[in-house]
C-alpha cells in the first residue's frame, strides 16, 4: 500500500493577535488621522477584520464646551427612541450624521450619528445636582448608561468633550475609510486591531471602549471580568457590550474621576504588585499598596493586558503586572508613542529619541502640558 | 544582492529572501526593513542576511545555520526553535527571544525584554547561547533546560531600571546562566541557586565573550573587568513534587 504523506497542519495559517497604537502630542500640535491609520495598518496582521477602532481627542474645537455623544443604532426605533430621550435630557447643539463613505469591505453597518449637547436643566436635572449631590459628569453617565442599557440597538460609541471614537468590525484600515478619518485632526490618537478570542465580533465589542473623555484599547483578555463587573454595578455601571475590555473605561472612571486617584495610584490599583513585593518595600510604600489592594481588590484586573487609555489630560500606557502583552513606547520632542510592535512606532517616526519597554505594571504617562489646550 | 523592503508584505519579502537563498547567493542585504515577521525563517544554508531597519516578529524561528545582523532594534520572539547559525542585534530585542532554542548563537547588544531564554534546551554538541549586553525584565531563563544565557547589564537605555527583573530562573531545570557584577537574591526564583564560576566556566564564558566582543567591536577586558556568578538550578525536576510525593 502506498501512503501519501500529507502535511499535518496549513503553514499558511495566519498568527494573529491583537494590535493597539497610540500617541499624543504633549504641547497639543494637531496631526492628521492618516497618520495614527499608517502606524496601526502596519499591524494589520495583529487582527483578523472582526474589528478596528479609533480614539481621536481634540477633533471638535468649534464644540469643546458640549457632550460629543457618537451614537450608533441598529435599528429606526433606536434611532427615534434615542432621539426623543436626547430631546427630554439634552440641549442639543448641533447633530447629523457622522460621515461615512460606503466602501466594499464595510459590509451592513449600523447607522451612526453624533449629537453635541448640554444637559437640560430638567426637574430631574436639578434633583440630581442640589439634592444627590451629583455632578454634570455623573448626570451624563447615568444617561450613557440607560440608553445603553434600555435602548434596544442603541449604543454610545463616546461621550465626552472635544472627542470621539470610530469602531466597527473590519480591519482598522477599512474602518478608517469607512468614517473619513483623514478628515479629522487631534493631538492624542489611539488605534486598536481586534482578534476576538472569546466575546463576538460585532460593531459595539470593537475597541475603543468609552465613557465621558475616557477610551480604552486593550490587548488581551481580563479575566477577573466577572468580579470587576459586579464591582461596578454597584455603583451604577451597566456592562452592555459583551466583552471584558468595557469593564476598564468604567474602573478608570471611578478610580479617577470618582475617587480623585492619580493615574499612578489608578495604575496600581489596576496592576497591583504581588503581596511578596510588597512586603519587600519600604513600611510607607507597603503601607499604601496594602491599602488600595484592599480597598480595590474587587477593581485589580487578572490576565493578560497591554491597555492604552486616554483622556482630554494625556495618554497612558499599561501592561499586566508579568507583562504577558506586549508594548513599546517612544518619544521625539515633544510626542510620546505607544504601541505592540516597535515598527509601529518607526512606521510614523522613524528616528525616535528614545525606544524602551516598559515593565510590567509600570504605567507609562504622557500628560498634556498644563494650559495647553 | 540587495533587496529593498519598503512597503513589502512580509511573504513577498520572505519569497524574495528564499529565492535569493536557492539562487545561491551567500550575502543578502536588507533595506528599508520595517515590521516584517518572520525573516529568515527556517533558512538552512549558511548565508549571511544583513538587515537595516526594525524587523518584525519570529525574526529566524528554526532557522539552521544561517547568520543575521540586525543594525537597528529587534522586536519578539526572535530565534524561536533556532536550531543553528547566529543572530546579532546592534540595538535592544524585545520579549520570549530563543524560545526552545535548541543551537546557534543569539546576541544583542543591548536591553532584553520578558522571558528571554524561555525553554532553551541542548542535546549534546547542540548549546545555544544567548548573550545580553544590557538589562532583562522578569522570568529570565523561565523553564531553561539546557543551553547558556549570559547578562552583562552593560549597555542599555534604561539606566534607572535594575539590571534583571523577578522570577529569575522561574522554573529552570537545566542549562546554565552567568550574570556579571553579581545578582538581586531577592529576585531568584526558588527553583535556582548561586555558585562561582568554575575554570571549566571560565573557559566557556571566554569563547562566547570573545564572539560577542567581535560582533560588536567591544573591548573584552572591558567586559571581563566585572566578575561573573553562575545561576544553576538546583534540581532538575523542581516541580516533581507538586501533585503528588514522588519516591527519591
Amino acid at each position: 500500500m502506498k501512503s501519501i504523506r500529507k502535511p499535518t497542519h496549513n503553514f499558511q495559517k495566519d498568527i494573529s493577535n491583537c494590535g493597539l497604537t497610540g500617541f499624543i502630542s504633549t504641547t497639543g500640535k494637531q496631526v492628521e488621522g492618516s497618520v495614527i491609520i499608517k502606524s496601526i495598518a502596519l499591524m494589520h496582521d495583529r487582527g483578523n477584520g472582526l474589528g478596528g477602532g479609533f480614539a481621536a481627542y481634540g477633533i471638535y474645537p468649534e464644540y469643546k464646551e458640549f457632550f460629543a455623544f457618537h451614537l450608533m443604532f441598529e435599528n429606526a426605533m433606536a434611532l427615534q427612541l434615542t432621539e426623543e430621550y436626547l430631546g427630554e435630557h439634552f440641549a442639543i447643539e448641533q447633530h447629523e450624521d457622522i460621515p461615512t463613505r460606503r466602501i466594499a469591505a464595510i459590509t451592513n453597518p449600523p447607522v451612526f450619528r453624533r449629537y453635541f449637547v448640554q444637559p437640560l436643566k430638567t426637574k430631574e436635572y436639578q434633583e440630581a445636582i442640589e439634592y444627590r449631590k451629583m455632578t454634570v459628569e455623573d448626570v451624563i453617565v447615568s444617561h450613557v448608561m440607560r440608553i445603553n442599557h434600555e435602548i434596544e440597538g442603541a449604543f454610545v460609541v463616546s461621550s465626552g468633550k472635544n472627542m470621539g471614537a470610530f469602531k466597527g468590525v473590519g480591519y482598522p484600515e477599512e474602518i478608517a475609510e469607512f468614517f473619513r478619518l483623514e478628515e479629522y485632526s487631534g493631538h492624542i490618537w489611539t488605534a486598536h486591531n481586534r482578534f476576538p478570542t472569546n466575546t463576538p465580533g460585532w460593531w459595539g465589542g470593537a475597541h475603543p471602549f468609552t465613557l465621558l473623555d475616557w477610551s480604552i484599547v486593550h490587548n488581551g483578555e481580563i479575566s477577573s471580568y466577572g468580579i470587576n463587573k459586579r464591582y461596578l454595578e454597584m455603583y451604577g455601571y451597566l456592562c452592555t457590550m459583551l466583552t471584558d475590555t468595557e469593564v476598564v473605561a468604567y474602573l478608570l472612571d471611578i478610580l479617577i474621576r470618582k475617587h480623585g486617584l492619580t493615574p499612578e495610584l489608578a495604575a496600581l490599583a489596576l496592576a497591583s504588585p504581588f503581596w511578596d513585593k510588597i512586603d519587600q518595600l519600604p513600611a510607607d510604600e507597603r503601607e499604601l499598596l496594602t491599602a488600595i489592594r484592599q480597598v480595590y481588590g474587587s477593581g485589580l484586573l487578572n490576565g493578560p493586558f497591554a491597555i492604552l487609555f486616554a483622556s482630554n489630560e494625556g495618554l497612558i500606557g499599561l501592561n499586566d503586572r508579568v507583562k504577558l502583552r506586549p508594548l513599546v513606547c517612544a518619544e521625539k520632542d515633544d510626542f510620546v508613542y505607544m504601541a505592540s510592535e516597535e515598527s509601529a512606532i518607526r512606521e510614523i517616526c522613524p528616528k525616535p529619541d528614545r525606544v524602551w519597554a516598559p515593565r510590567g505594571g509600570e504605567p507609562v504617562i504622557a500628560m498634556l502640558k498644563p494650559g495647553v489646550i | 544582492m540587495k533587496i529593498d523592503a519598503q512597503g513589502l508584505y512580509y511573504r513577498e519579502l520572505n519569497n524574495k529572501v528564499k529565492a535569493a537563498v536557492t539562487a545561491g547567493a551567500d550575502k543578502i542585504e536588507l533595506m528599508n526593513v520595517n515590521g516584517q515577521y518572520f525573516i529568515g525563517d527556517g533558512i538552512n544554508r549558511p548565508v549571511t542576511i544583513t538587515i537595516n531597519g526594525v524587523p518584525g516578529n519570529d525574526l529566524a524561528a528554526f532557522m539552521n545555520g544561517a547568520t543575521i545582523i540586525v543594525k537597528d532594534n529587534g522586536q519578539d520572539n526572535i530565534g524561536n526553535t533556532m536550531n543553528a547559525g547566529k543572530v546579532v542585534v546592534h540595538g535592544h530585542a524585545g520579549d520570549v527571544l530563543g524560545y526552545g532554542m535548541r543551537g546557534g548563537r543569539l546576541h544583542i547588544l543591548k536591553d532584553v525584554g520578558y522571558r528571554v531564554g524561555i525553554h532553551m534546551k541542548s542535546y549534546q554538541e547542540n548549546r545555544p547561547v544567548l548573550i545580553a549586553g544590557g538589562k532583562a525584565g522578569d522570568f529570565f531563563g523561565e523553564y531553561m533546560a539546557g543551553g547558556v544565557l549570559v547578562l552583562l547589564g552593560m549597555f542599555s537605555d534604561t539606566p534607572d531600571k535594575a539590571k534583571h527583573g523577578f522570577s529569575l530562573g522561574t522554573g529552570m531545570h537545566g542549562g546554565v546562566i552567568y550574570i556579571r557584577g553579581g545578582v538581586d537574591e531577592s529576585r531568584l526564583s526558588r527553583e535556582v541557586g548561586v555558585f562561582e564560576l568554575t575554570a571549566d566556566d571560565r573557559k566557556d564564558l571566554e569563547i562566547y565573550l570573545r564572539d560577542y566582543c567581535k560582533d560588536f567591536k567591544l573591548d573584552y577586558k572591558e567586559v571581563m573587568s566585572e566578575s561573573f556568578v553562575k545561576i544553576l538550578p538546583k534540581s532538575k525536576r523542581p516541580y516533581g513534587n507538586m501533585y503528588c510525593p514522588m519516591p527519591r
